[in-house]
């Protein structure tokens, strides 16, 4: 009985592959129309062209160098946020964590208003943010731990009261910033995409840090049910917590540092995940790095064509979508 | 199977207490008493390696139980805890599977077997109607039978269990107890932290009595069982009444 393997195996791949098949669609989908669509259209025909090498040089310019990057930036932060969230609220065993709650956005907007004041370049300024919420993860990580042991509760506290020391910081700096370079400074704390231009290096985390949760999908699913319960079952608990939470740091960190400090992705997308699928986190997690990567790139596109050629922040639009269908999900789960 | 050997367990502000020596053996039901704040519960969790003892140690078949992996341990040795807690939303037949965790390997998934030893356990505890009720929608008892179904289905060697009668109606509370006895017979060692001096005059070859200043007696139950040691753990006047052979403790009261 205990322990023995046995070849009839349980056929789950269809359970886990249609799901995710779909948000696969679903997300080619997002990419194709945030390609196509803009103060240039392009049809579907044309779009095939220039995929193939060919077409009009203004389209291979506007897709290979305008849009594909942005709507493949928008995907990579949108995932890297819903994942992160995902995992916060296993981690912290609380449905209201989110890739901020432990206050990384706060950290990185510092960073990045600092940087932004000194008068730096783009570059710059995504480093800066990077730096700043890899001190805020450590910060927290390193107060919440303390002499004591790491509970949720402690660690959600940390982070709250961490998050609105920052919050008061950036009110400052906006207070004291000269008045030509606050729109730059709002648009980026409210997320937006239009300085995002490689997306690799974000693509590669979301890829690195998916593949490396796979095999802990179950340990996750032990781990959601509390750090006694876990540790009894056989999970090593504290390093699984390490784990998930540096893994989540650098996750937010990427997507901050790719667009600035997006709302509702994080929290939305893995409960809608979540009412919709069950609760396994083996299909929960990549699931929400497909449905966060369309929902944002989606988004997006809706921010630069809305009121076009104007643009809006895509935060803004996520947190026009996020805050009545949260509403609505929370109503309905009574 | 399970020893422990000069254990003090780590209360905090309690100054020391007996040091622990016994050994659970295959087949044996030790039953753990005492009053609110002893430390069964902390007890409990010491001997299954989840907190650390302030001195001696547990041996888990020999290995000292600190060193062994979780892994390893909770291939043998299953806890049903006294809070259930809630956590996130998950079936009753899910709940059950995770029992399955400490045999699959991080790549594998679950098997058609697994699947058959869930099934079969949530049927052994009467919960196979509600497979796909959510945990949260049960009752108090029905979840704490869950708790059950789902260390059954750890097909464990050791079983230990904090207040397993707890939110149970009598025919579950003994039903329950069966289940544990049954396990005993096949070879399993049980332990059991109690506060029905019945259940535990029933059903327990072996009991320890822990006292709220960290004293400690343990040894065959006919022997512990007596008004007088009970009295004096639990600071309550109590009668004994036999019948049908059985013996029974009740608390004197001076209400009518």
């Amino acid at each position: 009985m205990a322990g023995v393997k046995s070849n009839s195996r349980a056929k789950p791949l269809p359970r886990f592959l249609a799901p995710l098949l779909v948000l696969f669609l679903f997300t080619l989908g997002a990419l194709m129309l945030a390609i196509t669509t803009g103060s240039v259209s392009i049809s579907n025909q044309e779009l095939w062209q220039v995929l193939n090498g060919g077409g009009e040089p203004l389209h291979r310019t506007l897709v290979f160098e305008l849009r594909l990057p942005r709507a493949l930036s928008a995907f990579a932060a949108g995932g890297l946020l819903a994942v992160a969230g995902a995992l916060m609220q296993v981690l912290l065993r609380n449905p209201l964590a989110d890739p901020y709650v432990l206050g990384l956005s706060g950290g990185a907007a510092v960073g990045a208003l600092v940087a932004m004041l000194s008068g730096l370049s783009a570059a710059a300024v995504s480093g800066s943010a990077f730096v700043g919420a890899m001190i805020s993860a450590i910060t927290v990580f390193g107060l919440a731990h303390g002499t004591g042991s790491w509970t949720p509760t402690r660690l959600l506290l940390t982070g709250v009261v961490i998050a609105s020391g920052w919050g008061a910081a950036i009110t400052f700096m906006l207070a004291v910033s000269p008045s030509d370079q606050l729109p730059g400074m709002l648009y980026w704390l409210m997320g937006d995409l239009a300085y995002a231009r490689s997306p690799w290096m974000a693509l590669a985390v979301l890829a690195i840090i998916s593949v490396v949760m796979l095999p802990l999908g179950r340990s996750l699913n032990v781990l959601a049910r509390g750090q006694m319960q876990a540790s009894a079952l056989g999970v090593s608990v504290r390093p699984l917590e390490w784990t998930i939470y540096i893994s989540a740091s650098l996750l937010t960190a990427f997507a901050v540092t790719t667009a600035g400090s997006i709302g509702f992705v994080g929290l939305i997308v893995p409960h809608m995940l979540r009412l919709v699928l069950g609760n396994d986190q083996r299909l929960i997690l990549p699931a929400a790095a497909l449905a966060g990567g369309a929902l944002l790139t989606l988004a997006d596109t809706l921010a630069r064509t809305l009121i076009a050629p104007e643009q809006l922040p895509a935060g803004v639009i996520t947190a026009l979508i996020g805050v009545p269908s949260f509403l609505y999900l929370l109503h309905r789960s009574r | 199977m399970l020893a422990a050997t000069d254990l003090v367990i780590d209360i905090p502000e309690r100054k020391s207490g007996t040091p622990l020596s016994f050994e659970v053996k295959a087949g044996e039901i030790w039953g753990i008493l005492g009053p609110n704040g002893a430390g069964k519960t902390t007890l409990l969790h010491t001997l299954a390696g989840l907190k650390k003892p302030r001195a001696g140690s547990v041996n888990l078949n020999k290995d000292n139980i600190q060193q062994l992996r979780r892994k390893q341990v909770a291939q043998q040795l299953a806890v049903v805890f006294q809070n259930n807690g809630e956590g996130f939303p998950a079936t009753v037949l899910e709940t059950a599977m995770i029992g399955r965790h400490p045999f699959i390997a991080p790549w594998d998934i679950e098997t058609a077997d697994d699947l058959a030893i869930a099934r079969k356990a949530l049927q052994r505890l009467e919960l196979d109607d509600l497979e796909q009720r959510l945990v949260s929608t049960l009752s108090g008892g029905e979840r704490q039978r869950l708790a059950i179904a789902t260390a059954l289905c750890q097909t464990p060697k050791l079983w230990l269990a904090d207040e397993p009668s707890n939110h149970l109606d009598l025919k579950h509370q003994v039903q329950i107890m069966g289940l544990l006895a049954e396990q005993a017979d096949a070879g399993c060692g049980v332990i059991l932290c109690l506060h029905d001096l019945n259940l535990a005059a029933h059903w327990c070859d072996k009991i320890l009595l822990l006292y709220p200043n960290g004293d400690a007696c343990w040894g065959d139950a006919e022997a512990m069982l007596t008004v007088g040691a009970l009295e004096r753990l639990y600071d309550q006047e109590l009668s004994m009444i036999s019948s049908k052979g059985q013996t029974y403790f009740m608390p004197v009261s001076s209400r009518k």
